[in-house]
């Protein structure tokens, strides 16, 4: 099957006017030698009753129906239908970035009111228009801190999401910055204020990793004192309940922004949220929508600031990003609308309400505790007195993902389990969760 | 007045008044949301931090939500409307089945931690796509992280990198061509390299003689576009690649072009080294106004261990992560865009080989008719056989009305149909770069060649009509300085001192 809808005598009509005789009169002057002459051993093509059939067994091989407590930045969140319904409207789905403005108000307005919303929620004047996940989100709040100090140091929070510090790590060793990690004590960032290299950013997670809510006074006091921005992770759910990296004096904030609108996908698409204040405005990274006026004086909408992008400033960028995550954005802030103020807020609070309810049940298991005693989100560490990988298997075999093990990201904690909940588990699941928890470690 | 069969040139029903913002909609005490009645016990929520009340965000009925999108889908074009002949962005259709596989159920909600013997099917996914991919770029493994082109692109540069440190070397300069695409040069700097920049020669093609001229140890790599951004493919590509081999330099493929030569011809076979390619443009997965899109990068086998990670790996009947070897680390938060990976791969399936071939036949076709009818009003200024697009130039147009590529570009969009690029290449005045990809009929590249070839005319006997198109879009263009000047970037900005 293909999709091109030329008939043989179209073909021919136009291989005529060309005056070429074949289809492959058209590859005629590529040189000989990387012209394919043997069989690449693709596959057949398939009709799409076919292929739909092969979707069906591919996705048969993965585990269905599994209870979700994993987190970490991606949560099993409820999705109104309605987010679904809107984000799929083909005029979002199939069109280009909207660089014809005259042609491209919807997602430009669309995009306009993201931003709007994602301001609003981290209290910091200006969102870009996505970026592409919550970890190269953060890599690029390094990079801008990195460009606007002219300083080599980044100071990280081991409570950072692991991934996140990877992925920063990974691009440091490139640009040959000097990351110093702080380290956490009892759940929460023990800053060093005398530590290495003078720091560019100081870069820590709220909640953290761990799911503890940390001290944003020290870590924005520590960054502004050293000469430094101070740059938040968020969880957007929480941002109802827990203050606002704006109203805690942050230069940045970032977030994964799965949790708005976006199913957890095994991880792609997502999108990353990024904020920032108006003195760093012209450093930001990413597509940015501003409202105008057209030639008659309507309100239109337009991307703006375009001088920090690849395709103008090229080598002088302020980041290499072209395509982003429009339709992840669109979805988030359909979603946001669909929440409200008050349904933001109750998000958090039931989900939050519930860890703690399973926080108590799951520790009067014997032998299962808490990692560290400190008040959390709506994530929490629990150590068990077995191996976490091991847990995660027989939870799933009783038909939940348990959450995710810490002991790799984190050798102190060697019978670390993360687990999450949100405002989509019931009363009885989270009951269950424990019944089950405790027949799997008992019969360990 | 109806268009004969085949035609996408009607214009789309798009709304022509102003849409108010959620902002505006909202009323105080108005509301989408339900949850069940919280069925654990309540109380104060006591932490350090607690925000002050809820966030300012707008208060609509879900009504009032889904007349504003709706009507918002209205003031959009979009390939689903029409011909969407954007040269370098593959604006091909996107068949409705992979969105079917994309919103499958059983990989909607996969978690990206699950334990892999949870998630056989999501890793089977990845292989069978890698396996396609590395076959068609003649490349020995692929990861599929990088979320969009330019993430490929700063991964294939971190994976040079590595491979020097590892050898010892630190080479600090990348070549790339004065054509390349603006990324390109972008992803270097971040990767902590210098551009040097190649001139093309009269063809079109890099200058062989400025490329020998400028390869010496400190050239880390060369990235390179073939075709290249002037629609062209680079005949001299296995002589460039020996004398970058010679000193040691990797040459990294820039996959924005691959539609052109899918079936037909290999960037492994021609010497490159790593092979980025865009699902958002080649395999037809949707470009979402913006994205999601999907940028996997492809190796060959020296460069395997550098990776990175983690990647599926067979064990016996079963699929598991492993890491490279010497893996650079991370480049995504999870496993990349996934489900975008999945319609890529619904795509590629549905087509097999010989369908993948027509791919790039028929693109190349429509491009090279196209440009024919085209030449007739509009120069050609480099005019060896185009392949998936070519670039037009409007100087002439310029110099004899005053109207320029812009003008063009903007009297296209009211015929119905997408503006191509234009202004890029940079090394082309007035230029407009069409791609009509090989979805559009011969009908619908006639319609296009006709558009453009009116618009020429009419500028001939009235070019500020044309300068001053669009007319019957939703809003005609936008004072871009204004909006840079006075940047009012969210709902609660106010413009200083007023327009």
């Amino acid at each position: 099957m293909d999709f091109t809808p030329h008939t043989d005598a179209d073909v021919h009509a136009m291989l005529t006017r060309l005056g070429l005789a074949e289809p492959n009169d058209l590859f005629a002057h590529l040189p000989a030698e990387v012209r394919v002459s043997g069989d690449l051993g693709l596959p057949e093509p398939l009709s799409e009753l076919e292929l739909m059939r092969h979707i069906d067994d591919l996705g048969a091989r993965n585990t269905p129906g599994l209870i979700c407590f994993a987190g970490g930045g991606i949560y099993d969140h409820y999705l109104p239908p309605v987010v679904r319904a809107l984000t799929l409207r083909p005029e979002f789905v199939t069109s280009y970035t909207p660089y014809q403005a005259e042609v491209s108000q919807g997602v430009l307005q669309a995009l306009f009111e993201y931003q709007s919303m994602i301001a609003a929620i981290t209290g910091l004047p200006v969102a870009n228009a996505s970026l592409y996940d919550g970890a190269s989100a953060g890599l690029e709040a390094v990079n801008l801190a990195v460009g606007h100090t002219g300083r080599k140091g980044v100071w990280i929070s081991r409570g950072l999401h692991p991934h996140t510090r990877e992925i920063i790590t990974t691009f440091a060793r490139a640009r040959e910055l000097q990351i110093v990690e702080h380290p956490m004590v009892g759940g929460r960032t023990a800053w060093a204020p005398d530590a290495g290299p003078e720091p560019a950013a100081v870069v820590f997670s709220q909640p953290n990793h761990l799911g503890v809510i940390e001290d944003y006074d020290a870590a924005v006091t520590l960054a502004h004192g050293a000469g430094a921005l101070a740059i938040a992770e968020v969880d957007p759910m929480l941002l109802g309940i827990i203050r606002s990296p704006g109203a805690a004096g942050c230069d940045i904030a970032f977030a994964e922004g799965q949790p708005l609108g976006n199913p957890m996908s095994f991880g792609g698409p997502v999108l990353g949220l990024f904020t920032t204040t108006m003195e760093l405005l012209r450093r930001l990274p990413g597509r940015l929508v501003g409202q105008t006026f057209d030639r008659e004086g309507r309100p239109a909408y337009t991307l703006t600031l375009r001088t920090r992008e690849q395709d103008i400033r090229r080598e002088k960028a302020s980041s290499n990003i072209c395509t982003n995550q429009t339709l992840n954005a669109i979805a988030a802030a359909v979603h946001l609308a669909w929440l409200g103020p008050n349904g933001l807020v109750e998000v958090g609070r039931q989900s939050m309400q519930k860890a703690r309810y399973l926080a108590h049940r799951v520790t009067e298991i014997r032998g299962v505790k808490l990692a560290v005693e400190a008040p959390f989100g709506r994530e929490f560490p629990l150590l068990l007195p077995l191996d976490p990988d091991d847990a995660v298997a027989a939870m799933a075999d009783r038909g939940f993902l348990a959450g995710v093990p810490l002991s790799g990201d984190y050798p102190e904690l060697p019978g670390g389990l993360l687990v999450a909940v949100t405002e989509k588990r019931t009363r009885h699941q989270l009951d269950s969760y424990a019944e089950a928890l405790e027949k799997v470690v008992s019969d360990a | 007045m109806p268009e004969p069969g085949g035609r996408a040139t009607a214009s789309p029903l798009m709304g022509g008044s102003a849409e108010p913002t959620l902002r505006d909609l909202s009323s105080p005490g108005r509301q989408a949301w339900s949850f069940p009645p919280l069925d654990v016990p309540d109380g104060d929520i006591e932490i350090p931090e607690l925000a002050p009340g809820p966030p300012a965000l707008p208060e609509v009925a879900e009504r009032d939500l889904v007349a504003h999108y709706t009507r918002l889908a209205h003031r959009n074009f979009a390939v689903d409307l029409g011909a969407y002949p954007l040269g370098s962005c593959t604006m091909k259709y996107n068949p409705k089945v992979c969105d079917w596989a994309a919103e499958h159920p059983a990989f909607r909600n996969l978690h990206p931690s699950q334990p892999a013997h949870t998630t056989q099917g999501a890793l089977e996914v990845l292989m069978e796509a890698e396996e396609i991919l590395c076959r068609l770029t003649g490349m020995a493994r692929a990861t599929f992280q990088p979320p969009a082109g330019a993430a490929g692109e700063l991964t294939g540069l971190l994976i040079m990198c590595a491979y020097h440190r590892s050898r010892g070397r630190k080479p600090g300069t990348i070549l790339i061509p004065d054509s390349a695409h603006g990324t390109n040069p972008a992803s270097v700097t971040l990767a902590g390299y210098s551009v040097a920049q190649l001139p093309s020669d009269e063809r079109g093609m890099v200058d062989l003689d400025a490329l020998r001229t400028a390869v010496d140890d400190d050239v880390a790599g060369l990235m390179l576009t073939n075709p290249n951004t002037l629609g062209l493919f680079e005949e001299d590509i296995v002589e460039m690649a020996r004398i970058v081999h010679e000193v040691d330099g990797l040459v990294y493929y820039d996959g924005a072009n691959l539609n052109a030569i899918l079936g037909v011809a290999r960037p492994g076979d021609m010497g490159f080294d790593i092979v980025h390619s865009n699902l958002h443009k080649t395999f037809a997965t949707p470009h979402g106004g913006g994205g999601p899109g999907a940028g996997p990068v492809a190796v060959v086998d020296r460069l395997v261990e550098f990776l990175p990670g983690p990647l599926p790996v067979r064990d016996g009947d079963r699929l598991r992560w492993e890491m490279p070897a010497s893996t650079i680390g991370r480049v995504h938060g999870n496993h990349g865009n996934f489900l975008v990976v999945l319609r890529a791969l619904a795509y590629m399936r549905a087509l097999g080989g010989p369908g993948l071939r027509r791919v790039a036949e028929r693109s190349v076709l429509n491009a090279r008719y196209l440009e024919s009818l085209v030449s007739e009003a509009y120069e050609i200024p480099y005019p060896a056989p185009c392949m998936h697009e070519f670039v037009a130039s409007a100087a002439a147009l310029k110099r004899q009305t005053g109207v320029r590529a812009m003008d063009v570009a903007k009297a296209l969009l009211d015929r119905g149909i997408h503006a191509p690029t234009v202004y890029f290449p940079l090394v082309v005045e007035e230029a407009l770069m069409v791609e009509p990809t090989e979805t559009e009929s011969l009908e619908t590249v006639e319609a296009i060649a006709e558009a453009l070839l009116a618009i020429a005319g009419e500028a001939a006997v009235d070019p500020e009509h044309v300068q001053r198109a669009p007319h019957n879009t939703p809003v005609s263009r936008p004072d871009d300085a204004l909006a840079a000047r006075q940047p009012v970037l969210t709902w609660d900005m106010e413009r200083g001192g007023g327009r």
